[in-house]
């Protein structure tokens, strides 16, 4: 690793980190900086994202820039702030340890942001510090002098407005250049905590072979870092360090001192000197733009239709205009699997391609244009400033179960697809919170439950006698049961298996801002990466396996019989535990086909009942033949089998149950344990089968 | 000397000035990270539409806890009216 300030040789491209607060303008340095030329991972073994993109200097040449998730300290308080914290440290194995740091700081908002900044400065890397938001800064009327901050900082400072890229020249200049000055600002350790910061130091450097400097900043950090978040891929404390800071701890305690309390005054008096000698206020500002929207926005009346509007706008957008799209798609692939029946010799390998490959293909895409949709309006949410604020209006509702304001907007974002809402829920910082969070939202009822709901309330209510009121008033219904039970786990969640401290709701109100719509696009398309990258796979492969599931062993004559199957065998295997609930082997083969997407229910049953012609790619298809298909199934008794009972014992099911393979797999990736997906499998299909069972029973003792 | 109040009894729109301060707990550390330390001056900008959490504005920023928390910071209200 090269020396502090030293330019990097010639054989190893120079890292730089990026850090700053959140809402800062970073993504969209980072996106200046970079071009498209980013890379979206996962730090290994931790569920934050990890961006890594190629900017170049002004010779030419490559530079390596790291994008660490927004925080207000390196004290950090969850995972995504420990990654940042444990990389700018060089505690993780799987990240180089940056050579230089860019710090990004909002100049209409100096002070808290230099907080962060003066905590780096500790670390002795050379720092370059980017003054984004100057135009902001210079609307309000602010004054601030890039020169004496330079001065008094010692390195070099650069004026920026990120989202019109100007400054970036200066900035790429600055990047290039070989040598770097280190900061000479000049910061006392108050008296009372020095001694202590001094052994910490000590024992950091003798025991972990820390350089001094990186020693003292890691001292520091932890008198303010009482939990030491540590991560995967963190390094732990030795004991002796730990001990230390006990001791220190008890003896601070003792005498009434408020360690953490001198530390970070002492930083901010710093950081007074420093503003008071770079800024210049504006004349005082009466109300800004965003508090005369706020007042609207946060108003008590206004507020909630304003909210109800943009979440009604968003869903009435998610399933309407995702829908040409997906028609669109689902006639490319009935031509694909078209072309390919004409190409290919009839057989089971052409079977596979259509039946498994392209069926499989086909689920995940045809759930694309909705994700897309929905990552284009979180992004949106999050840019403008209004998540926030969608937040600080619901909190008090949400803390009435246990979770935080922040948990709203991935639960909403669950009635679409629980796999981007759980994904969402990385802005929630306690982890306890987020796991209530994880685990609840697919009760909500996403858009593959539709399509069941549906088939079943026309089998139940069948004809047009029938007034449309009632057919509305069910699907409230099981859209109510999800959500009513949503939160009833997340209240039962935080009082036992997850209890903690009432989560915290300190969390800046940005000011509203007008979004880079290139940064909007740029994160939905990786997001919705990320989304094929996790959920894609996972549906091929089921596909794929039920395929061969419903194909082999064949029937009599070879002829493809699902009765047959191994899929006919599990479900006559599972009919002794659903019977209780009113549903038969066939309707158990149904179960276990829709672990691939909810949906696929609908085209299994029309398959298991031998429904002809039946198209169930095509989103208008008529369910009149599949319906009557239903009517005329019965038990080997003669008793119908989809009685309304049973169709409203199966809707109950489908709305608990845990029936989809790809939020079990992005569980997995998200809480990093098998323990979560599979408890969360268990808790939510047990109550559906209890839940269907007493309504099933309820109803067959009342006579139906 | 003006009487000393609660940051939860605080006036819409009115100023004060922090003065004491819990010493340990996980989101008084946060505060003080975020800028809000004793004698920093503090605005309560307005309470959410179901009268929490608060929205308070500290060093030129916005700023939301809640009531349980804001329980536990002593002010001092501004002398002239903000
Ligand atoms: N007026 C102005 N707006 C900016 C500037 N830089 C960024 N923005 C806007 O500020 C908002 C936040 O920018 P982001 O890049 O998402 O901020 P971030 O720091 O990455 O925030 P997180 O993603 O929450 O960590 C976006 O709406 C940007 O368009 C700037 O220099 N001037």
């Amino acid at each position: 690793m090269s020396a502090p300030g030293q330019p990097a040789g010639p054989s190893r491209t120079p890292v730089y980190a990026l850090v700053g607060n959140p809402n800062c303008g970073k993504s969209t340095l980072f996106n200046a900086l970079t071009g498209l030329k980013q890379k979206v991972g996962n730090y290994p073994g931790v569920t934050v994202e990890k961006k890594i993109g190629t900017a170049y200097s002004q010779h030419g040449l490559p530079l390596t820039v790291i994008d660490l998730p927004g925080t207000y300290s390196l004290a950090a308080r969850s995972p995504d702030e420990a990654v940042t914290r444990d990389v700018l440290l060089g505690r993780r194995a799987d990240t180089p340890q940056p050579d230089r740091i860019l710090c990004i700081v909002d100049a209409t908002n100096l002070e808290r942001n230099l907080y962060l900044v003066h905590q780096i400065l500790d670390l002795g890397r050379p720092v370059i510090l980017v003054l984004n938001m100057m135009d902001l800064a210079a609307r309000s009327g602010m004054e601030v002098r890039v020169g004496r901050l330079e001065h008094a900082l010692g390195i070099p400072v650069i004026a920026c407005e990120a989202v019109n890229g100007k400054g970036l020249i200066e900035l790429k200049l600055a990047m290039s250049r070989p040598d770097l000055p280190l900061s000479r600002h000049a910061w006392d350790i108050p008296a009372a905590i020095a001694p202590a910061v001094t052994e910490l130091q000590a024992s950091l450097a003798a025991g972990e072979g820390k350089s001094p400097l990186i020693a003292r900043a890691e001292a520091l950090l932890l008198l303010t870092d009482q939990d030491s978040v540590r991560v995967a891929g963190s390094t732990p404390l030795n004991a002796r360090t730990t001990e230390i800071l006990r001791s220190w701890q008890e003896r601070w305690a003792g005498q009434e001192i408020d360690w953490a309390g001198i530390l970070v005054g002492s930083r901010y008096d710093a950081i007074g000197v420093l503003a008071a000698n770079a800024v210049q206020a504006g004349p005082p500002a009466g109300r800004t733009t965003s508090d005369k929207i706020d007042a609207v926005v946060t108003h008590p009346v206004w507020g909630w239709l304003i909210l109800i509007a943009v979440m009604t706008l968003i869903f009435l957008s998610i399933f309407t205009l995702a829908e040409y799209p997906m028609d669109w798609i689902g006639a490319q692939i009935a031509a694909l699997t078209r072309g390919v029946k004409d190409v290919m010799p009839a057989g089971d390998l052409r079977d596979l391609v259509t039946d498994g490959a392209i069926a499989g293909v086909g689920t995940i895409v045809t759930f694309l244009p909705q994700i897309l949709i929905l990552f284009f309006f979180i992004g949106l949410l999050e840019n403008t400033g209004y998540m926030a604020r969608a937040a600080f209006i619901m909190d008090r509702l949400m803390s009435r179960v246990g979770l935080n304001g922040k948990a709203f907007i991935p639960l909403l974002s669950s009635y679409a697809c629980a796999i981007p809402g759980i994904m969402a829920t990385r802005t929630i910082e306690d982890p306890k919170d987020r796991l209530t969070t994880i685990l609840v939202a697919p009760l909500m009822s996403c858009s593959a439950r539709l399509p069941v709901y549906l088939l079943m309330i026309a089998a139940l209510v069948p004809g047009d006698r029938v007034p449309l009121p009632t057919k509305v008033g069910l699907m409230l219904l099981m859209y109510a049961l999800g959500t009513f039970g949503a939160f009833g786990f997340a209240w039962l969640f935080k009082r036992t298996l997850l209890k903690g401290a009432p989560p915290l709701m300190i969390m800046e109100l940005p000011p509203y801002r007008l979004p880079g719509l290139k940064d909007v696009v740029l994160h939905m398309i990786q997001r919705a990466g990320l989304f094929l990258k996790r959920a894609g796979t996972v549906i091929l492969g089921i596909s794929i396996i039920l395929w061969f599931l419903t194909t082999y062993p064949k029937g009599p004559g070879g002829v493809v019989s699902i009765d047959h199957s191994f899929a006919g065998a599990a479900g006559h295997a599972i009919e002794p535990l659903i019977k209780p609930i009113g549903f038969d082997w066939r309707i158990g083969i149904g179960l276990i086909s829709s672990f691939a997407a909810r949906e696929v229910f609908v085209s299994s049953t029309a398959v298991v009942f031998s429904v002809q012609n039946f198209n169930a790619d095509d989103a208008h298809a008529d369910l009149t033949p599949l319906r009557e298909a239903l009517r005329n199934a019965h038990w080997p008794d003669g008793r119908a089998l989809f009685t309304p009972l049973v169709c409203l014992s199966l809707m109950i099911y489908y709305v608990f149950a845990m029936q989809c393979m790809s939020t079990i797999a992005v569980v997995r990736r998200e809480t990093n344990s098998w323990k979560w997906p599979i408890f969360q499998t268990l808790y939510m299909t047990g109550t559906a089968w209890v839940l269907s069972f007493i309504v099933y029973q309820a109803g067959r003792g009342l006579g139906f | 000397m003006a009487p000393e109040l609660k940051l939860s009894e605080l006036a819409i729109g009115a100023s004060a000035v922090v003065r004491a301060y819990p010493k340990s707990g996980e989101a008084f550390l946060r505060l003080r990270e975020m800028g809000v330390l004793p004698g920093t001056t503090v605005t309560l900008v307005r309470t959410a539409p179901l009268g929490d959490p608060l929205e308070i504005k500290v060093r030129g920023y916005h700023l939301t806890l809640r009531r349980s928390e804001a329980a536990h910071v002593v002010v001092e209200p501004a002398q002239t009216a903000g």
